[in-house]
């Protein structure tokens, strides 16, 4: 079975903090790390592969360090990694970045399960799994929290929604997004480290795709930030103070009519 | 294709764009912004940001489309057995006011079966209106027919504007949509307007973790397409009797064809826990101490008909399922009503639930970071203090 | 301080302290509070290659060596004392076997230590034999092509949760302790049985119990070296394990300095955090310095028993010595930084001062290594 792991490298939101006099980012020292999502794609992707056979690529989109999630990503099983680099990528929304992957994965060619983190953690838009899976133009099931059965043909998986779950049957080729309930990532073998150290993960740039040049990037990007700005921020409110009785009643008594 | 250059005449180095980069990748040599391409992703944040208009962005775009075929506001309604969601009505609540502004009709998409009386309804929601697709297959919601729906009735009709629920069936649904008819679509936004000379929709959201700000257009495609979240926006009002046109569209049998079978839908929690709807979530954490104190939390929701949610930590050591989860790698809520109990505020979880409207802390370490976005704070054991709010709300509200 | 580590022992140390921080520090109160084994960190452990990394490759492992298993025992320690004692007394009980089992012992036995299929156990203390190991009973005795062991071993690390147990037992009451011999016994041997689970103080998340040998049958083909040898094997033993317990205490010690160090700068007294007042800065840089010169002694020793040295009896004992005191004297005074919050359970640092506590007593106490220090210091002199 050949699995492809779509990954992307984010700021680790850990570390993100607003500097409280100027109102901005702070950006020093905030290192990047596999979107937090994608670690249970790609532990999906290797139990996969552990289950069926086959091979596991770890593709991304991004700058040349997010060669570094690759290998990250070769760690903890992936067999191996492709970057897709280019800097007529730079600008896409998420209707290019998933029209220059699905791109990418035509020229990989042979593959049965496409999987996908449901959202990245530094964008959340939830939009590049099916948007691949729509210029693939292949069945998706977005939201798994379960692959109960696979076999070269079809997959049985639950998908989750807001009550509960669906059980979907697929046809593969297909792509899925997965959850976190999916499983529980492993943490890298010291070989796994090793291997990851001397992988050399392939880089594609857009000529090595056949893409509309049109279509990349900002030029191929339908949406555009006009504005960002920093979000008033909560300031913290009043302490109540007394007994559990007291405190209580005070609450009770400011919460009235606004909120119950 | 693409690019960026800083038109040092017209720089002052005032270092604006400096602050407004959300990549670092903006600085000042002799008192002018230089850019690192290495870092720069294009977002066009700095432009925004620029007093002196001295970023230009340039984009290789093709001539100017003429986008005046476009026109009207959609809202894509979702149903779940027969059932219009809720986040429907706050997008019809909205939908109006931006038909309103740009001067167009506001028409709700509804797909399913057996729906007819129910799409007559939706009139009185605002909806001038109502797009009525009803086939069996429409029932409940999978990805493929529901495209491909929505896509034919896009490219006949060519509405302006579509608006779509961010839950997990808008979401799956709409992106693949805009892909198929080359829409631009924004996520998760919590703010909408309208540019009325552009006729541009002019879409906030939250970015890195509800740390900053976007707002985002989509200048030269149409339609613009937004998936908004829940709770943000308000419901549309009941005006009885109001009265929508029904435009009942068939298609080929083909059309509702798909890949994937839906075997079973497995309903797992009821309207009390699912804490995205909920209008009041008690959430508890570590501090909760173990698995035994979250009955606690469960009797005060159920006396403030609310929905109990969990930090990461609670649900990492088995006191709750998953489900509950409120936060990063959980959900994002934005309850009328949030009560933290025992639970210390790590960024992670206030990303989910910073934006609810008032947030009550509780917690025995008056450093938590909790309480600096709590509207009431109350330091102290929730052993104590929840068991005493339950009686107090039973009290106040006669239960 | 910059150890000069080479690529691999930076690999080894930061994936050990990603699985401390990550896996072991958010439980570490769960397993102290319940007493049970962390089998799910010792899976995690094993599928990471860390059981191997002081093994040679030819059975399975890393190729590295103590200061290998020094660095990984640290940084579990930072987080867990008690987890990270399922690691290093599987190294303890394999070290018998490492350094003088015979190639058809180490073929059996190492590939499935290093894999962390199966832990491992050192059994030498008994009730009437602590420090003065001399005094053991447990003997062993020939039948054939058999081993029949009898006695009771005291306070066994791992004992009931580990596979492969390395025993030291008499088998020549004439000789005194030229009459031990080591063997290897494999869980599930007739006659082997463990005793009930000892409360304790600290390191709660480690096992400790009795092993019970009743007429024991196990092969002749386990014994370890040669009969007569099992002192030796002991010492030796000891000798290269001792920087392992120093570094456990270095790892504590840290986990015990960072919690107070995090408090002290969030902790506001008088207006500003406790970290602004010079009574609370001396501490923490009095912690910091002792804490710096621990670890350059144990990864001095650990490096001089990677180099093969034979004597190092003195060395080792000082590592230990010298961690240990530091520890209890780190964790004690991190409580003392916390106040209050310092003495209750919710915040880490007691654990860390109860788990700093057993360093200064197994394998062998502080008393018993001054001896051991000043025995080789007078010795040497008389060398000259």
């Amino acid at each position: 079975m050949n699995i492809i792991v779509c990954i992307k490298q984010v700021p680790n939101t850990t570390d993100v903090r607003i500097d409280p006099v100027t109102n901005t980012l702070i950006r020093d020292g905030v290192e990047s790390v596999i979107n937090p999502f994608d670690a249970y794609a790609i532990e999906e992707a290797v139990r996969l592969k552990e289950r069926c056979g086959g091979k596991v690529t770890a593709l991304t989109m991004g700058p040349p360090q997010a060669e570094n999630a690759l290998k990250e990503a070769i760690s903890l099983g992936c067999d191996e990694g492709i970057l897709v680099s280019d800097r007529k990528f730079a600008g896409s929304d998420t209707w290019a970045t998933s029209y220059t992957l699905a791109a990418a994965i035509k020229k990989i060619g042979d593959y049965d399960v496409i999987l996908c983190g449901k959202q990245a953690s530094d964008g959340d838009t939830a939009q590049v799994g099916p948007g691949i899976s729509a210029h693939l133009d292949i069945p998706q099931v977005t939201y798994v929290k379960k692959i109960r059965e696979i076999d070269e043909k079809t997959a049985k998986v639950e998908r989750m929604t807001e009550e509960g779950y669906d059980v979907v049957e697929t046809p593969l080729p297909c792509l899925l997004t997965v959850v976190k309930e999916i499983n529980t990532p492993r943490m890298p073998s010291l070989k796994g480290l090793m291997r990851a150290k001397a992988a050399k993960p392939l880089k594609w740039t857009a000529d090595d795709l056949e893409a509309d040049p049109a279509a990349l990037g900002l030029d191929g990007s339908p949406t555009r930030v006009v504005k960002i700005f920093t979000p008033e921020t909560r300031k913290g409110g009043e302490l109540i103070s007394g007994s559990s009785a007291e405190v209580a009643k005070e609450l009770a008594e400011l919460l009235k009519g606004e909120v119950i | 294709m693409a690019s960026i250059k800083i038109l040092l005449d017209k720089c002052t180095g005032c270092t604006l764009c400096v602050k407004a980069c959300p990549f670092g990748a903006i600085h000042m040599a002799d008192r002018k912004a230089v850019i690192d391409m290495a870092k720069c992703t294009l977002c066009g944040a700095c432009a925004a940001a620029c007093k002196f208009s001295a970023i230009e962005l340039a984009k290789a775009g093709g001539p100017k489309k003429d986008l005046s075929a476009y026109k009207d506001v959609w809202v894509f309604c979702e149903q779940k057995k027969g059932v219009v969601q809720s986040i429907s009505f706050e997008l019809l609540g909205e939908g109006r006011k931006l038909a309103d502004k740009l001067g167009v009709k506001l028409a709700a998409v509804l797909l399913g079966g057996g729906m007819e009386e129910v799409a007559e309804k939706l009139g009185e929601r605002g909806a001038d209106k109502v797009y009525l697709v009803d086939h069996p297959a429409l029932k409940a919601y999978q990805d493929d027919p529901y495209t491909e729906v929505l896509v034919k009735l896009a490219e006949e009709y060519k509405p302006e504007v579509i608006l779509c629920g961010a839950t997990t069936i808008g979401r799956s649904l709409v992106s693949r949509v805009a892909i198929k008819i080359g829409a631009g679509l924004t996520a998760d936004c919590t703010e909408l307007d309208i540019d009325p000379k552009e006729r541009l929709l002019l879409q906030t959201r939250p970015a890195f973790g509800g740390n900053i700000m976007a707002t985002i257009i989509t200048p030269n495609h149409r339609p613009q397409m937004a998936t908004v979240r829940h709770k943000v926006m308000k419901e549309a009002p009941v005006q009885p009797g109001r009265q929508a046109e029904i435009v009942s569209k068939t298609y080929p049998e083909e059309t509702f064809a798909s890949r994937t079978r839906l075997l079973d839908i497995v309903e797992e929690i009821g309207a009390t826990v699912n804490i995205s709807e909920a209008d009041i979530i008690v959430a508890g954490g570590r501090g909760m101490g173990g698995k035994e104190n979250f009955p606690l939390l469960e009797e005060l929701a159920k006396v403030l008909n609310g929905a109990v949610g969990a930090s990461r930590s609670a649900v990492d050591a088995d006191w709750i399922p998953y489900s509950h989860q409120v936060g990063q790698t959980g959900k994002t809520v934005v309850p009328k009503l949030y009560i933290a109990c025992g639970i210390s505020g790590q960024i992670q979880h206030l990303i989910g639930m910073q934006s609810s409207k008032v947030i009550v802390a509780i917690n025995k370490d008056p450093d938590a970071p909790i309480f600096k976005v709590a509207t009431y704070g109350i330091v102290g054991d929730v052993s104590e203090i929840v068991p005493a709010l339950t009686r107090e709300f039973k009290r106040v509200l006669n239960k | 301080m910059d150890y000069l580590l080479t690529e691999q022992q930076t690999m080894i140390r930061d994936l050990a302290r990603k699985i401390a921080q990550e896996k072991i520090k958010p439980v570490a109160a769960h397993y102290d509070e319940t007493e049970e084994f962390a089998w799910p960190i010792m899976k995690i452990l094993a599928d990471s290659d860390l059981f191997g990394v002081y093994l040679p490759e030819q059975y399975g492992g890393l190729g590295g060596g103590i200061m290998d298993m020094c660095l990984v025992t640290e940084e579990l320690s930072r987080a867990c004392g008690g987890i990270a004692l399922g690691y290093a007394g599987t190294g303890l009980g394999t070290l018998p076997i490492l350094l003088h089992g015979s190639e058809e012992q180490k073929k059996k036995y190492l590939p499935d230590i290093a894999k962390g299929k199966r832990l491992a156990a050192f059994c030498l203390t008994e009730a009437e034999a602590g420090s003065d190991a001399g005094a053991m009973r447990t003997s062993a005795r020939k039948e054939g092509d058999k081993y029949i062991l009898n006695g009771t071993k005291q306070w066994i690390t791992n004992a009931g949760e580990a596979e492969i147990y390395t025993v030291i037992a008499i088998t020549d009451k004439t000789k005194g302790i030229r009459g031990a011999s080591a063997f290897i016994v494999e869980k599930g041997a007739k006659g082997m049985e463990f005793g009930k689970k000892e409360k304790k103080m600290g390191i709660r998340a480690s096992a400790t119990r009795e092993v019970i040998f009743t007429d024991c049958e196990i092969p002749a083909a386990n014994l370890i070296s040669k009969e007569g040898m099992g002192f030796i094997v002991a010492l030796k033993t000891l000798d290269t394990s001792r920087p392992g317990v120093a570094s456990q205490a270095v790892g504590i010690a840290q986990g015990a300095l960072d919690c107070a160090l995090d408090y002290s700068r969030t902790r506001v007294q008088f207006g500003q955090p406790i970290s602004s007042f010079q009574a609370i800065q001396h501490m923490l840089a009095d912690m910091a310095t002792q804490l710096e010169a621990a670890r350059a002694l144990t990864y001095a020793t650990a490096r001089m028993s990677d180099s093969g040295a034979k004597a190092m009896s003195k060395d080792s004992a000082m590592s230990k010595l010298f961690a240990s005191e530091m520890a209890m004297k780190v964790t004690t005074d991190a409580v003392q930084i916390m106040g209050g919050y310092g003495y209750m359970r919710d915040y880490p640092a007691e654990k860390f001062m109860r788990d700093a506590k057993i360093t200064q007593i197994y394998e062998g106490t502080s008393q018993i290594q001054r001896n051991v220090i000043a025995a080789n210091l007078i010795k040497e002199t008389l060398k000259k």
